[in-house]
């Protein structure tokens, strides 16, 4: 019950609530190409098997890993702020945001390799293969690229809690945004974990 | 305090003045009011589109425009009626105004997230506008953006679809402050079901809100990655599937339908009792059927498609949760009808524009059924049947709840009155020239008239002539009743608190508000529609 005055501090629950919400839509909109990917690897199941093959297991496993860390450094963070250590959460954040750089840095090779070969939409290489081969990686670029705008979203929103951390406005009694930015990274994580087996994994 | 000087006392309106005071304000009456005059001004707009479009179809041929001309015509007006007008409509007016007056809170959850919406809100507008007058041609894809026309047409479709999605973000944002305000900002003693029907269907809407329209934004996306970087999810050269597209855009927009309609169902609902003066007949299959329309809403989407090719077991499935799903709206009907049953009817111009709703809602109800059932569907699918089908339910249902609504509250919202009998006479001309611009447009569908043609054989001229004379008397019903509540805003006699004698928490508070609403935090005790007043009986 929310009865106090206007302050500028939103009440914890209240905001953790709207964020869920928020998180929920997130979900859905990564529903819809999940839907999509289905309704293509169904149509076309050979086709994805082979181009799935192109996909490195490696570089995917190794982000894999990077990305699960930084969810633990994250919650270890929100952790140290709620046991009044703001620099212990400060240090914890950091490395998320440097494994978030490691993320994206994987990401550029991989997408570079792909391109160097000619693997992307649109290119005279795409056009000579199986319909179901371009969907898949159509797909994958679709996919991995929303996801890693959403990774780019999430260091930004954990740099900002950063400096609020730093400037006190983040401390032991008001932690929302900080938790906050670590509910959002959780799901960065999570639709990764989803990404991962259906592209690199199932072939 | 120095009251020497004021004349009225401070509300929202007057507590802080100049243009900036409002585009900064966290208000959630003032950002109503924001959301009232860009939508007022938008759908003035949409409304001469359409106006052009029935001088167009005035006589056989080319009349004042060419084929091009139309088909961008249709597009823009539905572009803008349905995403910007519509979809915001009731529930980003009325639902910020009052949503948390009716619940006895100061303001939303998130006042500034709220205002950003707005900004989102105004964003897209203004994109959707830009895609209309940027170099090239204006989009001709029609609402829907239905691939291939949308992947391959020369026209500013990713301007188009790029407004759409940031509309779109607009809406769920909205929703999910409307779902926290809900839950978490009621008054003390307001339990679920003590909530008046307003928040109940703008409850049901939010959810709608948030879990739909996510499906639209990938989709939109999608079609904008197809124009720009040739990834042919829907190109079947490219080995994707257009049926699919159609799949993904009604997914989100047959339950976008009800996002307009549900809270004109709760508009009505707040009207009935209190021009009734009589409690709500049937509260809780009111909620529960709001609550069934936005679930059973979201299995529907099939029943535009079934003539693009799905099986016939998909085909009857979606068909029979079609006829499911009107069960709650009659259930509503049934309820509303029986809450004026023996009450003290005051047939003001509010009540006159909610029984008009259920006028034009039953009609549109109905021919929702002659559209959902397998056989008929395939006679009157993509004709002029459907257009008046729509247009029943969307300007007669929401539409006309949005008109109902505004007469119901105007003078809470400003204080003052507006004139009575001018708002009757322009509700019957308005009436009048609804019927006659969209009746025909049944008889001539059914006939075979195809929709989105700006030519047509000269058999359906009749018809095609009395729906023309309709759109000039709708419009002028609608300049009256608009001309009326613009010019009594600041000169309408003075309004009193409680002018309607209704019971619900806003009339509990002076008109207009004060700006945060309630001095102390209101206790509630009772039921929310309990008709006790002395005065009144």
């Amino acid at each position: 019950m929310s009865t106090t005055e206007h302050s500028d501090y939103i009440d914890s629950d209240t905001g953790k609530m709207g964020m869920w919400l928020f998180l929920f839509t997130e979900l859905f909109l990564f529903g819809g190409l999940f839907i999509v990917y289905a309704v293509m690897r169904s149509k076309y199941a050979g086709d994805f098997h082979h181009a799935a093959l192109e996909l490195n297991a490696f570089i995917g496993a190794t982000n894999t890993v990077v990305l699960l860390v930084s969810s633990m450094t994250v919650a270890m963070s929100l952790t140290a702020i709620q046991k009044n250590r703001p620099n212990l959460a400060i240090a914890l954040i950091f490395i998320t945001v440097i494994l978030a750089g490691v993320f994206m840095m994987n990401k550029y090779f991989e997408w570079g390799h792909k391109f160097s070969l000619h693997l992307y939409p649109g290119s005279d290489v795409m056009k000579t293969l199986p319909h179901g081969e371009i969907m898949f990686f159509g797909l994958y670029f679709m996919m991995t690229g929303l996801h890693a705008l959403h990774v780019i979203i999430g260091g930004v929103l954990l740099t900002i809690v950063i400096f609020k951390l730093k400037s006190g406005k983040i401390n032991r009694e008001h932690y929302l945004l900080h938790e906050n930015g670590a509910l959002y990274w959780h799901l960065v994580d999570l639709i990764w974990i989803f990404l991962f087996p259906l592209l690199y994994l199932i072939t | 305090m120095n009251n020497s000087s004021q004349t009225a006392p401070l509300n929202y309106l007057n507590h802080k003045t100049g243009l900036w005071s409002w585009l900064s304000s966290t208000d959630h009456k003032r950002i109503g009011l924001l959301y009232l005059y860009s939508i007022t001004v938008f759908f003035c707009t949409a409304a001469v589109l359409g106006l052009l479009m029935k001088i167009e179809k005035i006589a056989p041929g080319e009349t004042i425009m060419n084929a091009q001309t139309y088909n961008a015509m249709f597009s823009i007006h539905g572009i803008i009626m349905i995403f910007i007008v519509v979809i915001p409509g009731l529930a980003a007016v009325f639902g910020n105004f009052f949503l948390p007056i009716m619940i006895g809170a100061k303001d939303v959850a998130f006042p500034k997230l709220n205002l950003f919406s707005w900004y989102i809100y105004i964003t897209g507008a203004c994109l959707g506008l830009y895609s209309q007058f940027a170099h090239g041609h204006s989009p001709d894809a029609g609402w829907t953006f239905y691939v291939p026309y949308s992947a391959e047409v020369n026209s500013n479709i990713v301007i188009a679809l790029t407004a759409a999605f940031v509309l779109g973000f607009a809406s769920i944002l909205t929703g999910l402050n409307f779902i926290v305000t809900i839950h978490r900002m009621r008054a003390p003693g307001m339990g679920w079901f003590r909530m008046p029907l307003f928040p109940w269907s703008l409850y049901a809407t939010a959810w709608i809100q948030i879990l739909a329209t996510p499906i639209i934004g990938i989709t939109l996306l999608m079609v904008i990655a197809e124009r720009t970087l040739q990834i042919g999810f829907f190109d079947p050269a490219l080995g994707g599937d257009p049926v699919l597209y159609q799949h993904l855009f009604w997914i989100y927009s047959h339950p976008a339908v009800y996002v307009m309609i549900l809270p004109a169902m709760g508009v009505v609902s707040e009207i009935f009792p209190t021009f009734s003066q009589k409690p709500i007949f049937g509260y809780m299959p009111i909620v529960f059927s709001s609550l069934a329309i936005a679930l059973v809403g979201y299995f529907v989407w099939g029943h535009h498609m079934f003539t693009s090719g799905m099986s016939y077991q998909a085909r009857w499935f979606f068909s029979l949760l079609t006829f499911i799903v009107a069960i709650p709206s009659a259930i509503k009907v049934f309820n509303w009808l029986s809450t004026m049953y023996g009450g003290s009817i005051d047939l003001k111009p509010p009540l006159l524009y909610a029984i008009s709703f259920i006028f034009l809602f039953t009609i549109g109800g109905f021919t929702g059924l002659t559209l959902g059932s397998l056989a008929t569907n395939i006679q009157t699918h993509n004709t002029d049947f459907v257009v008046a089908h729509f247009h029943y339910i969307i300007f007669g249902g929401m539409g006309f709840g949005f008109f109902a609504g505004i007469h119901y509250w105007y003078p809470k919202m400003y204080g003052r009155m507006y004139n009575i009998r001018w708002a009757n006479i322009a509700w019957g001309i308005l009436f009048t020239g609804f019927n006659v611009l969209y009746f025909p447009m049944f008889i001539i569908g059914l006939q075979g008239m195809p929709r989105r043609y700006f030519d047509y054989d000269p058999k359906f001229q009749t018809g095609q002539i009395i729906s023309s004379i309709g759109a000039f008397i709708l419009i002028i019903g609608l300049i009256g009743m608009l001309s009326n509540l613009i010019y009594h805003r600041r000169r309408g006699a003075i309004a009193p608190a409680n002018p309607w004698h209704g019971v619900t928490l806003e009339w509990q508070i002076p008109s207009p508000p004060p700006h945060e609403n309630f001095d102390e935090v209101p206790v509630i005790t009772r039921d929310p529609y309990v008709f006790d007043n002395p005065v009144i009986k």
